[in-house]
């Protein structure tokens, strides 16, 4: 059983978000990245798999070498290798691309990662990995279990949830609680140093829908208070001045 | 020209967010100045509900009636909205951002070779290129983003237009489609949906309550006032982690992201995680004991008191008012 995690390297949820060069660019002052929390489900998750199956798991990220600190961490939560395309993550086709391509290569049976990155939210990698390899493509998948070659999901809907039977090789876009978060222990952190982790260069540039300027959205006004005796007047303010009733 | 927009159903209805899609693209038409609006709909559904997806601005339905697809099993729905997209000669696919429409657009993009943008929050500007505004950072910013194939993909985010009522009752056209077995071969074992309420993610009002509310057993008035307002109930992370409410009722970073025309949060504080979910609301209510709550530096409207004494009385003055 080979298993590749696809992990991305994001700002905090916590981050301030500012951007840089006349709105161009992010501004990573004073941010600090971490691996995307929907990823760090799945990666939590195909930790257990490969415990399951005896198999073998890589961690897999594109970017360039600033978010090798990120792989080292996957690492460190137990992925045996890691491997970094070497490239800006452009767009979502882009990223599907590349990750295909290593996935071609590897022969992987099952590719996790998260439902969406944190930064950009397309929600989308999965879906055009999957359609590359012509594998099926699951997401939110909130359970995932492996009978055989038989896999066991549960996937998120609108005010729901649907269960699923596919068959390996196929790829899914994870979020809770399909796992734990883990967090590395020192053992992991000292053996993460030593693991492979090798630098591939893209294999296509393409791209389909870059972003090219970015903008905060306006500021929020100040809050009006209604005192807690005067409910009814709350009522009267969202019918006749917000108009929203 | 056509503008095709993939529609989806639940249980043989039109989803609203899918005629907010639809509006979408016949607002685009008009702005482009060229084609019309065709919607692809696939499953059981009847003439009458499909003829009427015209008022939101379709001139005509294609249906998929085969009755596999009343599930959302997503290679075959991707699979059959690629035949209509070829068989209309549409450049450009509308669709509302959701679980199946996600999933599926996804693998539209490669099965067309268009560009696809997600998280859409207006209508495009034409001048130097196909520029897409979308909300990025989970609400937290807003990227211009140039498409560059010459056929494209939106992902309508909910509230990007208003929704078109007085259109003319579309041309319903029954669409054959040719599927393979191994675009079914995953199966859809059990669907769990909550029923006879309003679903959150398309809710137009939502109430939320957190940690505040001490316990599961005190619900009762949050779904009383939801109940009272038509709206779906939500609440915050902690909450769906300690069990007392199920995880589709997570409204946040990592749960559900939200864009009501109002959110009333009862006892939640704020933290940043849970803004990012709501951020996207129109008008936003907050009822918290503790005047620091950060929420209230995020509302356009807030009590300061005990959510157990607010909560009734607001109830009882918003019924009042009806």
């Amino acid at each position: 059983m080979k298993i590749l995690v696809c992990i991305t390297h994001v700002p905090d949820t916590t981050s301030k978000i500012q951007f840089t060069a006349n709105n161009t660019k992010f501004d990573p002052t004073g941010v600090q990245f971490i691996i995307g929390p929907y990823d760090d489900y799945a990666l939590a998750r195909a930790v257990e798999l490969r415990d399951q199956t005896g198999g073998t798991l890589t961690a897999l990220n594109v970017g360039e070498a600033e978010t090798e600190p990120t792989l080292r961490k996957a690492l460190a939560i137990g992925a045996d290798d890691a491997i970094r395309v070497n490239s800006f993550p452009k767009d979502s086709f882009f990223v599907a691309k590349q990750i295909a391509q290593v996935a071609k290569e590897g022969s992987y049976d099952l590719i996790l990662m998260g439902r969406e990155s944190i930064d950009f939210n397309g929600g989308m990698v999965h879906g055009m990995v999957g359609e590359l390899l012509g594998m099926p493509s699951f997401s939110p998948v909130m359970k995932l279990e492996l009978e055989g070659t038989t896999v066991k999901m549960a996937r998120e809907i609108e005010g729901g949830k649907e269960q699923l039977e596919a068959q390996l090789p196929l790829i899914a876009g994870c979020q809770e609680p399909i796992a734990e978060w883990k967090i590395p222990n020192m053992r992991g952190i000292m053996s993460a140093r030593t693991k492979p982790l090798v630098v591939v260069e893209p294999t296509s540039q393409e791209t389909q829908a870059e972003a090219s300027s970015f903008q905060l959205p306006p500021a929020k006004g100040s809050v009006k208070l209604v005192d807690k005796d005067q409910v009814s007047e709350l009522v009267r303010l969202l019918k006749n001045e917000a108009k929203v009733l | 020209m056509s503008i095709l927009v993939y529609v989806e159903q639940a249980a043989g209805k039109i989803k609203k967010t899918s005629l907010e899609a639809v509006s979408y693209a016949f607002a685009l038409a008009q702005k482009t100045g060229e084609g019309s609006v065709v919607a692809i709909a696939l499953g059981t559904i009847d003439s009458q509900e499909l003829a009427s997806v015209g008022e939101a601005g379709a001139a005509k339905v294609l249906h998929a009636s085969d009755e596999r697809l009343n599930a959302g099993v997503i290679q075959a729905h991707a699979t059959a909205v690629a035949q209509a997209f070829q068989a209309v000669g549409a450049n450009t696919l509308i669709l509302a951002k959701s679980s199946l429409g996600d999933a599926v657009a996804a693998r539209l993009a490669i099965k067309l070779d268009a560009g696809l943008v997600s998280n859409v929050v207006e209508l495009p500007r034409l001048e130097g290129g196909f520029v897409v505004k979308r909300s990025i950072y989970t609400g937290k910013a807003f990227a211009d983003t140039t498409i560059t194939t010459s056929k494209k993909i939106l992902a309508i985010k909910k509230n990007a237009v208003d929704q078109k009522i007085d259109g003319a009752k579309a041309q319903v056209e029954e669409f054959a489609v040719t599927i393979s077995a191994t675009d079914f071969a995953s199966k859809i074992t059990a669907t769990e949906r909550a029923t006879g309420e309003v679903l959150l993610p398309e809710a137009d009002i939502v109430v939320s309550g957190g940690r505040g509310m001490k316990g599961p057993e005190n619900w009762g008035m949050i779904e009383e006032l939801a109940h009272t307002l038509g709206a779906a109930t939500g609440c915050s992370k902690p909450v769906s982690d300690i069990g007392w409410r199920p995880h589709h009722e997570h409204v946040g970073q990592t749960g559900v992201k939200v864009a009501p025309t109002l959110y009333i949060a009862v006892g939640i504080s704020g933290a940043i995680q849970h803004l990012a979910g709501v951020n996207s609301s129109k008008c936003i209510v907050v009822i918290n004991k503790d005047p620091e709550a950060p929420f209230f530096k995020a509302a356009d409207y807030g009590i300061v008191g005990d959510a157990f004494e607010v909560v009734p009385q607001l109830t009882a003055a918003l019924k009042a008012a009806q």
